[in-house]
């Protein structure tokens, strides 16, 4: 604690400036834990008009595939209460694309790039991870195994420990040992603590949660589903429980030595500094901003100041030292 | 791409005209920044409102000596309601300049400047522009009805030559812009059109432009989620200068296109020629 510390009540408060907001990450320390959600910043270049990317604990890229993508037919979002739907397919120019024109740029701009990747076979996504290897700025892989495993009648790789654990598995095999491997996780499961064991056997170095739910909304003038695809992710603060939820429940099992303790970056709905440390609370050693990006492109760095904030006045010196914190003297039943 | 600010803008002035209201906000310096067919858009609510997504309109006008941006609101959903609410004095968060505007020719042409309903709300700025420019320009300014016309008067202020149509008849001529919009095209003389309305409307003026064999910009409104290039929610199928078709977005690339590249008939679709359909699965 500093100098200028002063004591309210029984509680320790500490100046906001004094916290510290370091975070782990593989090897690696961010300087803070706040990285955006992959598909909320495109590849960083028109966020970057609102936010310094080295500002940020690390920059989380839209997914990427091996190869060109066009993604679905508009129209591709509806807004929710609270929340909206997205089914934009994936959309992108794939992984040489990224490479060659997009890494480079992030790089030179001093950002820490997430890269997330996903495929539709197991080739996809390891022809995906070993394409980073040695490249600038790349300080991690996220394995989005939300999508459709096409070998496997369509099923969602992330439904199944089984599939999950493949992929994390080959995608650990193939990347620089360097690079630590996170794996995303889908909320539409019936056991998520068994799907994250899954992943953590195979080897990921962290876990990614959650990914959007499963929503569908319709249009009462065309009286057809809003979205061209039909279903679509639920994203925003309407998802903010469900994620703190599956945050939550991993952490308590890693603490019950269930799974391997790997740190969990936490994200769904969080738009202020008192939704980030809600989820640092309920076990995430790292939070990731989406969909407030869309209401407000500057929102990491106010994230940030209030997260701050809020520790300081919780006498909380480092960030570390808060998460997990609500499952002291935990009684609870939650799995 | 506009290099936008992000700010909140008070609100000088809320005046119902017709179906709209025009709000006029403080947006130091924006008004620099802005070209005709730039768009800004406003957070709905406050920090914990239940809509999470902005909304996006045409900059109407801008002042840089007075420091304001003026937009042009219809009442839509719960949203826009909210927002023509909003009281002289109230601080809305806005972004702007926003998108791609219209392309300005160097020297003196002659345009039609095609607007339906609150569509009409950037083409007077980019008139006074083209007029700057020693060029001359012709409007066709339509509607479903009298009150959803925008505009008539500023046309008038510009240019003699302005034709305005009603769906209903209750004001100028019955019909729709299209109807006339060849005529108009020989009547003045243009090379050029620049339109901005609905989807149809944007096609039905794009193919009539074809066959003139014209060249014609767009304003479209694509539903946006974030409208600053990132969620990739705003896609239109254009085909680009490669030959090649793709998803752009038209929150950066647009919200102006060049109204013969833009796919029309296959909006809504992924086309099978779409760089990147084949992975969707949809396939010649
Ligand atoms: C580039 C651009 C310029 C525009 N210019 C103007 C203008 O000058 N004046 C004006 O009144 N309106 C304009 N619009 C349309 C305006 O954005 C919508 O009417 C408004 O977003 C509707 O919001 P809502 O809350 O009333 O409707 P809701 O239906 O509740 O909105 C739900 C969601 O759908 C989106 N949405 C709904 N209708 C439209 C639409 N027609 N176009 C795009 N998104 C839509 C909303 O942004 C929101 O995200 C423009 C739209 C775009 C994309
Ligand atoms: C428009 C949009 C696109 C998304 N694209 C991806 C994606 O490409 N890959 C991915 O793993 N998650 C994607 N997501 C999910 C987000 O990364 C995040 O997990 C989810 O939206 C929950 O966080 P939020 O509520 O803060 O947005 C997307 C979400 C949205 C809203
Ligand atoms: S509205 Fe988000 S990319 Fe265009």
């Amino acid at each position: 604690m500093s100098g200028d510390a002063r004591m309210v009540g029984d509680a320790p408060v500490i100046a906001a400036e004094d916290v510290d907001l370091s975070a782990p990450l593989g090897p690696l320390t961010l300087p803070n834990p706040l990285s955006t959600a992959s598909g909320c910043a495109g590849y960083g270049r028109e966020l970057a008009r609102f936010v310094p990317l080295d500002q940020l604990g690390t920059v989380t890229t839209k997914t990427i595939m091996p190869y060109p993508r066009s993604g679905e037919a508009a129209p591709r979002m509806a807004e929710t209460p609270s929340g909206m739907l997205n089914a934009i397919g994936l959309q992108g120019s794939g992984i040489e694309a990224f490479v060659r024109q997009e890494l480079p740029w992030l790089a030179e701009r001093g950002a820490r790039v997430l890269v997330s990747i996903a495929g539709e076979r197991l080739e996809e996504f390891t022809e995906t991870a070993e394409r980073l290897n040695g490249q600038p700025g790349v300080v991690g892989i996220e394995v989005n195994i939300s999508g459709p495993n096409v070998a496997d009648r369509g099923l969602v790789f992330a439904c199944n420990p089984a599939t999950s654990y493949d992929v994390v598995r080959a995608v650990r095999a193939v990347a620089d040992p360097q690079l630590p491997v996170y794996a995303k996780l889908t909320p539409d499961v019936t056991s998520i603590t068994e799907i994250a064991a899954a992943c953590v056997h195979a080897g990921a170095d962290g876990l990614s949660m959650i990914n959007t739910a499963l929503g569908l909304a319709i249009d009462l003038d065309t009286l057809r589903p809003a979205l061209a695809a039909g279903a679509g992710g639920l994203s925003g603060p309407a998802l903010r429980p469900i994620a703190v939820r599956c945050v939550y429940q991993v952490h308590a099992a890693m603490l019950a030595g269930r799974i391997p303790q790997v740190p969990i970056l936490g994200m769904g709905g969080i738009r202020n500094g008192r939704d980030a440390l809600e989820f640092t609370l309920a076990g995430a050693a790292g939070v990731a901003v989406g969909t407030a990006l869309f209401q407000d492109p500057a929102a990491p760095l106010r994230i940030l100041a209030e997260l701050r904030e809020l520790l300081a006045a919780r006498g909380l010196a480092k960030y570390t030292d808060a998460v997990g914190l609500a499952h002291r003297a935990d009684s609870q039943r939650t799995s | 791409m506009a290099n936008p600010l992000q700010l909140r803008a008070e609100v000088l002035a809320n005046r119902s005209e017709g179906a709209y209201h025009r709000l006029v906000l403080r947006a130091p310096g924006v008004p620099e920044r802005v070209r005709p067919g730039h768009f800004a858009t406003l957070a709905v609510g406050g920090e914990s409102s239940a809509l999470l997504l902005r909304r996006a309109f045409s900059i109407h006008r801008a002042d840089p000596v007075e420091g304001t941006v003026e937009l042009v609101l219809a009442a839509h959903g719960a949203g826009t309601r909210e927002l023509v609410a909003s009281p002289v004095g109230a601080e809305l968060d806005l972004i702007a300049p926003l998108g791609t505007p219209f392309p300005l020719p160097d020297g003196p042409v002659s345009a039609l400047l095609v607007g339906d309903g609150y569509g009409s709300a950037p083409l007077f700025a980019l008139g006074a522009e083209l007029l700057r420019r020693g060029g001359q320009v012709g409007f066709i300014l339509g509607a479903a009805t009298a009150d959803r016309l925008y505009g008539v008067d500023q046309a008038r202020a510009l240019t003699p030559d302005v034709l305005v149509l009603t769906e209903d008849g209750s004001l100028g001529l019955t019909g729709r812009v299209t109807d006339p919009l060849a005529q108009a095209v020989e009547a003045i003389d243009a090379t050029v059109v620049h339109a901005g309305g609905p989807m149809p409307t944007l096609a039905g003026v794009s193919a009539i432009a074809a066959e003139l064999g014209i060249r014609v910009h767009t304003s479209v409104e694509a539903e946006m989620a974030c409208g600053v290039g990132i969620c990739m929610s705003c896609v239109l199928p254009v085909v680009g200068e490669d030959g090649r078709s793709r998803f752009v977005r038209s929150c950066t690339d647009g919200p102006v296109f060049d109204g013969a590249r833009v796919r029309w008939a296959d909006l809504g679709t992924v086309p099978a020629d779409l760089e990147g359909a084949a992975a969707m699965g949809v396939h010649g």
